[in-house]
């Protein structure tokens, strides 16, 4: 049996942003599981993300201090999948519903028991 | 029964119905609040404690709530349900109790529940997990996901922040009608665009209340219904669907479930939404009234904004929405659904008192749980 997050994580943590795709449906799943939603199809291989998104969704969560202030996205990935996400390397403004983005993923920090890192974040393309 | 539809309707009718503690409840449990409504609305009914036999609640801290509400009112059910979809669940509850009365399974059901997050705050640790998927990139629980789904409503439609701002101007309309509602003070539009930001759009004032209350309803088929003290409230259509849990797999961020339940609902009573006297309609933010009455058929698809504008669901206006003031203005103690249903039997029992309808035949009462992930409609009759 597949063993999703901590497969799809172990990639991460080795630089790579994989996808889920069904062998019989050619569908990519995003979060990862052990089964095709929809189709229950349970052929599953790991596949590379083009890392290729568009910006679906934004909100801006405030805080006191504006500089402490950060957006949430959903990005729509090339392949398909929506995922929740973080846009850096972006002024507020510039963080809009149809910005093609770019996958990036910051590195294990010191805090390696924190699940935030290695963490999957956009930039602008 | 017609393929379907799968509804008995008109079978079963809400004959008690009561709220308490609405505002602010301190000194007490979750539970007794619970309690003491129940006993409100089965004295509403004219029905005694012993006849329940089927009980329906959410407890808000206890997973097993169910159980904890049977054994504390000291009655032995033949169906407890302590369901998990979240504020839709006591629409939920409409529908399971008509089918099971109907069927003759049970006799009497009573659904209930009270909390009081503000006097007596939860414990730390709550019954849900945050999505790991979702968690790492810090969106606030639960007002990011409907400021998302806002967002892009906002971008397809061009549905405004001052549309949004008249669903809760609306909802304060009616409040100050309504002497149990907990924010009675005068809300204008550019209070409320003038309000803190929590998380783009939505300000703090598009954003319901957290706030103490309970409230109970109880449910008999038609012919025992004719012989209570209060007149009947028939249950003409009640549907549900669920599309998701987190906001990163609503299918359409500007189409919610509520057009499955809406339209199962409406056909199961024969009934469209021109029909409606009253829509009572889950407002957790401002957006959510906006998204139903696209949803339920009252305006077509990205015209919600627009239906709302110059007061149009305010007192006066041509639709009458959330006249008890609603989650924004009355109450919400963290799962609102229940005080839906009981604001829509006072309104067709005529018991609104300042704010009550001059023509009110037919309601609808649509809960919404979970980030939209949930919705339940129960359409309901004189």
């Amino acid at each position: 049996m597949l063993h999703p997050e901590e497969e799809w994580r172990a990639h991460l943590a080795e630089g790579r942003f994989m996808l889920q795709r069904s062998r019989s449906t050619g569908g990519y799943v995003f979060y990862p599981r052990i089964a095709e939603p929809g189709t229950g199809a349970d052929d599953l291989e790991w596949v590379a993300a083009s890392g290729d998104g568009v910006v679906h969704a934004v909100t801006i969560v405030r805080k006191k201090d504006p500089a402490d202030s950060y957006n949430v996205v959903l990005v729509d990935l090339a392949e398909g999948p929506r995922l929740m996400s973080r846009i850096d390397d972006a002024p507020p403004e510039k963080v809009v519903i149809g910005l093609p983005v770019k996958a990036r993923i910051l590195p294990d920090g010191e805090r390696l028991k924190d699940l935030s890192r290695p963490l999957l974040v956009f930039v602008p393309a | 029964m017609t393929a379907g539809k799968g509804f008995p309707t008109a079978a079963t009718a809400i004959v008690g119905a009561a709220t308490y503690g609405i505002g602010a409840c301190p000194g007490v449990a979750a539970i007794d609040m619970a309690a003491q409504a129940a006993l409100l609305a089965l004295a509403d009914a004219g029905i005694a404690l012993s006849e329940v036999d089927a009980l329906y609640t959410s407890a808000p801290y206890e997973a097993l709530g169910g159980m904890e509400l049977a054994e504390y009112l000291g009655i032995v059910p033949r169906i407890v349900d302590c369901n998990r979809t979240g504020g839709s669940a006591f629409e939920v509850y409409v529908q399971q109790a008509a089918l099971a009365l109907a069927a003759g399974l049970i006799d009497c059901a009573l659904i209930a529940y009270g909390s009081n997050p503000a006097s007596n705050p939860p414990p730390g640790v709550g019954m849900t997990r945050q999505s790991p998927w979702e968690a790492p990139y810090k969106p606030l629980a639960p007002i990011s996901s409907y400021a998302l789904a806002t967002s892009r409503h906002m971008h397809l439609y061009g549905t405004t922040r001052r549309q949004l701002a008249e669903v809760a101007v609306a909802a304060r309309g009616w409040a100050r009608l309504n002497p149990e509602a907990a924010a009675r003070d005068p809300l204008t539009i550019d209070d409320v665009l003038a309000a803190r930001m929590v998380s783009d759009p939505l300000t703090v004032r598009d954003c319901c209340l957290f706030n103490d209350g309970a409230a109970a309803v109880v449910m008999v088929r038609a012919d025992r219904a004719a012989d209570c003290p209060r007149p009947p409230v028939r249950i003409l259509g009640a549907a549900h669907a669920v599309t998701h849990r987190e906001i990163s797999s609503m299918p359409d961020l500007t189409t919610t479930g509520a057009a499955i339940s809406g339209a199962q609902a409406f056909a199961q009573a024969g009934l469209g939404p021109a029909e409606v006297d009253l829509a009572m309609l889950y407002d957790a933010f401002t957006i959510t009234p906006i998204l139903f009455l696209e949803d339920l058929g009252f305006c077509p698809k990205g015209e919600g904004g627009r239906f709302v504008a110059d007061g149009a669901i305010a007192p006066g206006g041509r639709l009458a929405v959330n006249t008890n003031g609603g989650g924004l203005s009355c109450v919400h103690p963290g799962m609102y659904g229940l005080f839906l249903l009981v604001e829509a039997v006072r309104q067709l029992r005529g018991e609104a008192g300042e704010r009550q309808l001059p023509h009110c035949e037919i309601a609808v009462a649509h809960g919404n749980g979970g980030v939209l992930s949930s919705q339940a409609t129960v359409i309901l009759g004189k």
